[in-house]
Order: structure tokens, then sequence, then C-alpha cells
């Protein structure tokens, strides 16, 4: 499969595949390195104890 | 653009950068200062809490058993702060903004802000240390609720978490200004791009910090009656935990810009090490869950995959790493010639510089000791039978020490040179300095571990019950270990001293680097490349048949020791 496109002025444009444009960008990055263990540890985990019946008095 | 060292240019917004003569990178100064003054500072907590270590594991000697019990738990709390987290965080922001400005050839981002991230830094573990010393905050590193420490303890590490946290905002913003800038052509390094997984581990770890930490803080003086200990224990160890994944990702990026640097290896696939630093800023944070395996309150499925689903897919990307750093040297070593049989590259390293010498060490003792056991130590089932015993320490004294702290010594012996200027003093002792400091800390781990399997709590004043109500022994075994670990813990004691004495006086009573001492003995051999840590680009297709036999013996060990543990539960868990 090609990965060569045209640019503005005619000449070929590599494109770049999506997995590296992925880590050619550190803020997204930065968004998924929070975002998943935040959701998949710290929340998770949190909501599970918020479960837990409080013992009576 | 050849640039006198000694004159520094005006760059864009008055940055002045001076032009390295020995890798022809453009240095600037404010990052260069900044450098200096986090290694520096690094360096001081590295000596101290090391000094704190060998009082600790001295006191763990049944023969010597040096300190009373107030001052064990006190100098224990000291130890794990100084070193688990102020040498250690330090030494990263070193590298946070060697592997942006240096090796992107750009400003600095913000530098007001970074003296500002290294004032706020400083005052926050000063601070820790004295509510520590002070004597009544002795509470472990992870400081347990309900176990409460003096405010300004848990206010030093808030601190410290804010000062860290604006030096990586300004490491992200100084890859904006590269990118602005067009000071790198493509991709960024590699190098860099480790950074920046240790950068985003750290943006994580610093939050779980502030999330626990201040309403602990807040407690601490009164304004929260409670906070619920097993709510704390997931949260602290978000950030107790991922702290120490960003030294992993801090120390890979040194092995692969050590043996650039020195051999000029190029990494075999960058994609593939790439998508292994990706693993790590996905996976390698919920490691963390490891800490709660045997706490009744979550359930089995957040365990499993946090651990054992998770945690693996984060041990691969170690893994290609591990695999990848020794295959880059042989193909390098090959293409510089060395060709003879499997191992003729390996033994013709440059093994007499202690900056080789201490990045293999390294990787052997992080991926042998440290990675198989950290791996038994995510396996649910496994971990019942080391949890909370000596065991952990011995695991993680094999990962931030035997690895992380000896990468980051490793490097130190190329910044000196090359950031100081400086000529390094006493070679013959710095050569000696990562196989002392190994030594001792393989002992530490492996004793630790062997007395662990034994049963040994950890952070345990006295293995004898001497004043304990109802008497226990552990097996003769046991002591012999924890023996051997106070002879071991001397002997890196001495292999840190012997990097401090060298660092120390190399920095300040060293002689500068001048034009005819570079051309007489070049940091940088004429094998190694500045090029090849700062351009994006994958080793050709080469043959590695030392690095595949390497490999194998890495699988076997792990195998095999993976199936000891069983054996072991087993033993322990009769089901017949």
């Amino acid at each position: 499969m090609s990965e060569q496109g045209t640019g503005s002025g005619g000449a070929p444009e590599e494109r770049v595949p999506a997995m590296q444009r992925l880590l050619d960008n550190p803020f997204l990055l930065l968004f998924l390195g929070v975002a998943t263990p935040a959701v998949l540890y710290l929340l998770w985990g949190v909501m599970e104890l918020s479960q837990i019946p409080l013992a009576p008095q | 653009m050849a640039v006198d060292a000694q004159a520094p240019s005006r760059g864009f917004l008055g940055a002045s950068f001076r032009t390295c003569p020995e890798t022809g990178l453009k240095v600037c100064s404010q990052a260069e200062a900044l450098i200096k003054v986090n290694a520096v500072v690094a360096v001081v907590f590295l000596a101290v809490g090391g000094f704190f270590g060998l009082l600790v594991a001295l006191t763990r000697w049944p023969a010597v058993h040096l300190l009373p019990a107030d001052w064990f738990y006190l100098l224990l709390t000291a130890h794990g702060a100084d070193v688990l987290l102020f040498w250690i965080v330090f030494f990263e922001v070193a590298v946070l903004y060697f592997a942006s400005a240096i090796i992107l050839n750009c400003r600095l981002a913000a530098p007001k802000f970074a003296w500002l991230a290294f004032v706020l830094m400083v005052v926050g573990a000063v601070l820790a240390n004295v509510a520590v010393l002070q004597g009544e905050s002795s509470v472990m590193f992870t400081s347990y609720v309900p176990m409460q420490a003096a405010p300004h303890f848990y206010l030093g590490l808030i601190v410290f978490a804010v000062g860290t946290l604006i030096a990586v905002c300004c490491f992200f913003g100084t890859l904006v200004i590269a990118r602005e800038e067009r000071s790198y052509e493509g991709s960024v390094p590699l190098v860099t791009f480790g950074a920046i997984t240790a950068a985003i581990i750290a943006v994580f770890t610093l939050a779980s910090g502030a999330i626990i930490l201040i309403p602990t803080f807040l407690w601490s003086i009164g304004y929260i009656s409670h906070i619920d200990p097993l709510m704390y224990k997931i949260i602290w160890w978000g950030m107790g935990h991922a702290s120490q994944q960003i030294n992993v990702s801090a120390q890979v990026a040194i092995w692969y810009a050590v043996a650039a640097m020195l051999l000029g290896a190029k990494p075999l696939s960058e994609k593939v090490s790439r998508m292994a630093f990706l693993m790590y800023i996905l996976f390698l944070q919920l490691a963390s869950a490891h800490h709660l395996l045997v706490e009744p309150g979550v359930s089995s499925e957040w365990k499993i995959f946090n651990t054992s689903y998770a945690l693996y897919l984060a041990v691969l990307g170690s893994m290609i790493h591990g695999m990848s750093i020794p295959g880059a040297m042989e193909a390098a070593q090959r293409r510089n010639g060395f060709n003879n049989g499997i191992f003729e590259w390996l033994r013709k390293a440059p093994w007499g510089n202690p900056a080789f010498s201490g990045t293999m060490l390294s990787i052997v003792i992080f991926g042998f000791l440290g990675g198989i056991t950290g791996v038994i130590m995510g396996t649910e089932q496994l971990n019942l039978i080391m949890h909370n015993t000596l065991y952990v320490p011995g695991h993680f004294h094999a990962t931030v020490v035997g690895g992380t702290t000896l990468a980051f010594m490793a490097i130190t012996y190329l910044l000196v040179p090359l950031i100081f200027r400086k000529e390094i003093m006493f070679k013959k002792i710095a050569q000696w300095q990562p196989y002392v400091f190994g030594a001792g800390i393989s002992g530490i781990s492996l004793f630790m571990m062997g007395a662990g399997t034994l049963g040994v709590a950890r952070r345990h004043w006295d293995i004898g019950f001497s004043d304990a109500a109802m008497s226990f022994d552990y097996p003769a075994t046991a002591f012999l270990m924890m023996g051997l670990n106070g002879i071991s813990a001397i002997c890196a004691a001495v292999g840190g001293l012997m990097f401090v004495l060298v660092v120390v006086c190399s920095v300040f009573f060293g002689k500068a680097r001048t034009p005819e001492s570079i051309a007489a003995s070049p940091t940088l051999p004429s094998t190694g490349s500045a090029e090849t840590v700062t351009t994006y680009g994958s080793e050709a297709h080469p043959k590695l048949p030392g690095t595949v036999v390497l490999v194998a013996v890495f699988f076997v060990a792990f195998v095999l020791y993976y199936y000891v543990n069983w054996k072991y539960l087993s033993e322990v868990w009769p089901l017949s």
C-alpha cells in the first residue's frame, strides 16, 4: 500500500502511520499514560472500597 | 557550526549556548547549570541516605544489632525517603533536562520556573528530613495511616512534589520549544522518548501523591478526623510504586544513551523499542496493585487484572529493552570488528570504563534479580509466601539500587567530563567502583530475598524477638542470611563511598578539561558517537548469536525460578 500523498507544492508528501503519529505526540501519550492507570487502578480500586458496607456500631 | 567551548554564544530570546568540543552538541547554559545543581544535590542525598541504610543493615545483622529500636525506625524512614525519593528524583530531573534541552539542541523552557522547582524540591526534601530526624515521624517511607507523622513531614513531601511537577512541566515545555524551533528532524531520539515516558509516569505519580498526601497533611493538623487506611494504601501506592516506575524508564533511557555514546550502538529497531516504552506508559503504573494483593477489601478481578495482566504487558516491555540493548551493543561491537565467535564482542567490551561496566551490571542485576522476582511477587498466589517479608526490599534493592542507582552512577562518569567539564579523579577507584557497589547490592538483594523466603518480616528491629511476650524462632539459616546481608551492605557502602569520593573530588577539585586533555583522553571513544544518541535510526539487520544465548540463559533462569516458587507455595499450602 502506498503511503504517499501529494503536498500543496505538488511534491510527494510521506504519510505518517497512525501509530507513529501517536508516538510523536507527547501530550496524547501524557493523556493516555495518566488516564489508563487512573481508571484501571485508582478509580476501579476506590469504587470497590466504597462498596464495602460499614461495620455496625 | 563550531563555537569555542569557552565562548558561549547568545541564541533565541537571550538564551546562551556553548558547543561541546567532545560531542558537538549545542549546550544551553541554563539547562547545564540546572543539570549540575540537581545532580550535586542528588549525590548529597545518596550519601546521606546510603549512610542511614548502612546503619539499618548493621542493626538487622543479629550479631551486631547496632541501633536501639527507636533509632532503627527513625533511620529506616529517613533512608527510604532519602534514597528512594530524593536521590532518585533529583537525578531524574537532571536526566529530563539533559534528554530535552541538551539532546534536542534547544533552550530550556521557563528556566526561572526550573530554578523555582529546584528550590522547592530542596526545601521539601530538607523539611521532610528535619521532621524525621526530630524523632516524631518514624512512620516509614510508606507512612501508612493511622500512624501519624509531624505535619511538616507531609508538608515537606508535598512541597517536594510540587517542585518536581514544575520541573516536569519545564521538560514538556522544552519539547514544545524544540519542535517549534525545529531543532530536530522527524521523531525525537529514543533517549528523549524514554525521558518522555519517565515524565508521563511522574505526572501520574505526583497526582496520586497530591490526592492522598494533602488530606493526610490536613488530618495531621486536625482539619480532617479520619482517613480510611485501605483507601490511603491504594492511592499512596499510586505514588509510592509508580515513582519507582519513573526510575525504570529513566534508567532504560540511560542504558540506550551509554550504549550509543560508548559503542555507537543504535537500537535494533526504533519502532519496537518505542512500543516497549508505550507498554510502560500504559501499563507499568498498574503494577502498584501488587502491594495490595493480600488486602481483603479489593476483588481478585482488580488484583489479577492490574498485576497478572497489565503487569505482564509492562514486563514484556522490559524484556524487549533487556534484549534490545545487549543486542544493539553486540551489533555495534561486531561492526567495530569484534566478530570472532559468539562472545568476542562481550569480552572485548570496555569493561575498564565505569560508565560501561556500571551500565552492564545495572542491566544484569535489574533483569535477573529485580525483574524476575518482580514477576514472582506480582503473581497473586505466589505473593502469599513473601508478602511483607524481607523478600520485598530484596526485590526493590535489585531494581532501584542495582538497576537505577547503578545506571545513574554509570552516566555520571560521562556527565562529569561533558557537563561539569572536569577530569575524573582517582581513575583506578572509579574503575573498580561499579564492581564493588554491584557485588554489594547483589548480595543485599539475594540475602534479603533468601531471608524473606524463610519468612523474615521486613521493617522489624529484632528477628530474635528478645523482648517479645511469646518467643518465636526463625530457622538458623535466616540468621546466616541476615549476617551475609550486613556484610554485603558494608561492601555496597564502600562502593557508594568510592562513587561519592570520585564524583565530589572531580566536580569540586578536578582539573578543568582543556583541548589538550580532551585530545589525550576523550570521554567518548572513537567507537562511540553522540550523534547516535541524538538521531532516529535502527541497526541494519544484524546477526546476534551472543545475544540469543544470553536471552536463552535469562529465560531458563526465569522459568526455573518461577516453578521453584510454585514448589515453595505447594509446601506451605498442602491440599492432600
